[in-house]
């Protein structure tokens, strides 16, 4: 009985901003909910396995770049940009992003490979903490030189804009931002229910006993580095689809998603809501960026105070974030759990 | 190796800077494994230590400016440092991951800070003339004598804190907590005062590190955050095991850079860096100079 209850409130509460919110609004909560998905994918690597990146960035430009290639080349045989660069014929490895499966597959191929890339000699040599935390932050960072230096292929700093439409409707049409809400709903509950599943299994377990004391794990005879790879991979192409989503909705994708200031936000995100926790980072994920909302309409001023303490906060007084927190008193477990 | 020269002095340049920014970042890794995100503004405290000094001292650029910037620049960053250290880094050392996020909301609160104070604009830093000027070698090649100075200041930044670390008393005392914390803490030394002052020894040198760096240019609010990831390359490609192994890779990705920059562009000569870090970290997963320990977790 109270499940249904409670499905019932989550059907209301998907199906309110539709009705309620202007199509400005009602874009502005689709991206939120993609900045969802990307806390949970984050939470799967730190939450969970234990491993901070502050690279997620590159995996969300990739599944995002992906995208935006294939949106281009729908709306100009040849990109403005690379005109303007002087490139008069298109790129061999643009070619094949005018096909819809082609870029889709991509969208989730790319983030990976730079996942298996990065992981597997860093996670076999035995890098691990802090030495991965900042390798992967450098790693973005240089993504991001790249791609401000390719003027002619990437678009620069400007990054890929300029999309004619998405799925035969103008960027901007109030019902692409209907169908593009949907369409964010219903990936972020699959990969809710998808991340759940996988923590359930196993593997899952391995995963987060990796977290709690990894040399055991080893003398156990697991070969944790295997786990801490798929784990990130599964990160990166998850965040990579977030980063496809977030294309159509926003109309921009640019390097500046690949800044460490970005990277260190998704964390954010994770560590405020709760981390190791399966609502935490759609909690976290809302909140902050509606609190951001409010803050740059009303006190832009004081938003980077408050973001400031927001980290430290996150760390010191509320280690738990807010679900985590929650989770402990009584109440609110007899109401999610029972 | 006429046209060696300016190949090497850049080199060195650029590797004094490495060193002079990552030395104080690197003790404090060593010491209690924690990851200072707000490294660069400390860096950013010393850069604006030098245009406080010339806004006391007038505008001239005189040496005492300079002086009196060197020890506003050590003061501040030390006191500021031990306050953070006291507020926020004492309570998350066993939680190095923690530590460097609460560090990186310390980083974006002191840009503020620097951001309401100073306006967001960069500002300049007078400097005594001569250093404006350079040491002629040969037709062509003229040595820029503020780089000649950087270097100067690093090879005595680095002098006095081997002195301090491995002949004075009380860098001993760092040493053992350094080694072993469990062991000095039973022997009766207060860790606890050896981490406050360690922390704040290594943000006062980021100071140093500041002032060396407004030598070069103009100084902004986000002037830490330039130096800032290079800086976490040379202490995680140095290791935890001391000044050795800092400056091993400071040296390293110094002198590499003009070469590699010679023969490619200056971005592509990042990618091949941070590659060439990767294949380093390969072989040695905890640094050039890690510390020798037999514990396990």
């Amino acid at each position: 009985m109270k499940q249904k209850i409670i499905y019932a409130i989550l059907i209301i509460a998907i199906i309110l901003p539709v009705l309620l919110l202007s199509d400005f609004r009602l874009s502005i909560l689709s991206k939120f909910l993609v900045f969802s998905i990307v806390a949970i994918s984050v939470n799967l690597l730190w939450g969970y396995t234990g491993i901070l990146s502050l690279g997620h960035g590159a995996y969300f430009a990739l599944g995002g770049y992906a995208m935006a290639m294939y949106l281009k080349l729908q709306s100009q045989p040849l990109p403005d940009f690379m005109e303007w660069s002087g490139i008069e014929t298109l790129p061999w490895f643009w070619k094949p992003f005018q096909y819809v499966p082609f870029a889709l597959v991509m969208v989730v191929v790319l983030p990976v490979a730079l996942a298996l890339l990065v992981g597997i000699p860093l996670f076999k040599s035995g890098t691990k903490g802090v030495y991965f935390t900042i390798i992967s932050q450098a790693i973005t960072l240089i993504m991001s030189i790249l791609f401000i230096g390719q003027q002619g292929f990437t678009g620069g700093s400007n990054g890929i804009t300029g999309f004619k439409g998405v799925l035969g409707y103008a960027l901007g049409d109030p019902t692409l931002t209907k169908i593009l809400y949907g369409l964010v709903v219903i990936v972020l509950i699959g990969i809710y229910f998808i991340s759940k599943f996988m923590l359930n299994t196993h593997g899952g377990t391995i995963i987060q006993a990796i977290r709690d004391r990894e040399t055991r794990l080893r003398f156990l005879g697991y070969k944790t580095h295997t786990f801490k790879v798929i784990t990130l991979a599964t990160s990166a192409a998850i965040c990579g689809i977030a980063g496809a989503l977030f294309v159509p909705i926003v109309g921009i994708i640019s390097p500046s998603i690949m800044s460490v200031l970005m990277s260190t936000e998704f964390v954010i995100w994770v560590a405020i809501g709760g981390r190791a926790t399966l609502l935490g980072p759609i909690v976290g994920a809302l909140t902050i960026n509606y609190a951001k909302t409010i803050f740059s309409e009303s006190l832009p001023e004081y938003w980077w105070y408050f973001y400031g303490f927001l980290f430290i906060t996150a760390t010191l007084i509320i280690p738990k974030g807010i679900v985590g927190s929650l989770l402990k008193k009584k109440w609110f477990k007899n109401v999610l759990l029972k | 190796m006429e046209e060696f020269l300016p190949f090497l002095f850049n080199g060195l340049s650029i590797s004094s800077i490495l060193l002079l920014t990552a030395i104080g970042l690197s003790i404090v890794f060593g010491m209690m494994g924690v990851i200072n995100f707000a490294h660069g503004e400390f860096i950013m405290i010393g850069c604006y230590s030098s245009y406080i000094a010339s806004l006391v001292l007038g505008s001239k650029g005189t040496w005492t400016a300079l002086v009196l910037a060197f020890v506003l620049a050590f003061a501040l960053a030390f006191a500021i440092g031990y306050i953070v250290e006291r507020l926020v880094i004492r309570k998350l050392y066993a939680r190095p991951l923690d530590s460097i996020l609460a560090t990186w909301g310390i980083s974006l609160i002191l840009q503020q800070v620097a951001r309401n104070i100073f306006g967001s604009n960069n500002v300049e830093a007078p400097m005594p003339k001569i250093l404006n000027e350079g040491l002629k070698v040969s037709e062509g090649i003229t040595l820029p004598f503020n780089r000649l100075f950087i270097i100067i200041i690093t090879i005595l930044v680095i002098l006095l804190v081997y002195i301090f670390m491995y002949k004075t008393p009380k860098g001993r005392i760092l040493q053992a907590v350094m080694q072993n914390r469990a062991m000095a803490s039973c022997i009766g030394i207060n860790t606890k005062k050896a981490d406050a002052f360690t922390f704040s020894l290594g943000c006062g040198l980021a100071g140093i590190a500041g002032i060396c760096i407004s030598m070069l240019g103009s100084v902004g609010p986000s002037t830490g955050q330039n130096y800032i990831i290079d800086t976490f390359l040379v202490v995680i490609l140095g290791g935890i095991g001391g000044l050795r192994g800092t400056i091993l890779a400071a040296l390293l990705i110094g002198l590499c850079n003009p070469f590699i920059e010679y023969f490619t562009t200056s971005s592509m000569s990042k990618v091949i860096i941070l590659s060439l870090v990767l294949v380093v970290l390969q072989f040695k997963p905890q640094g050039l100079s890690p510390m020798k320990d037999r514990t396990i977790d």
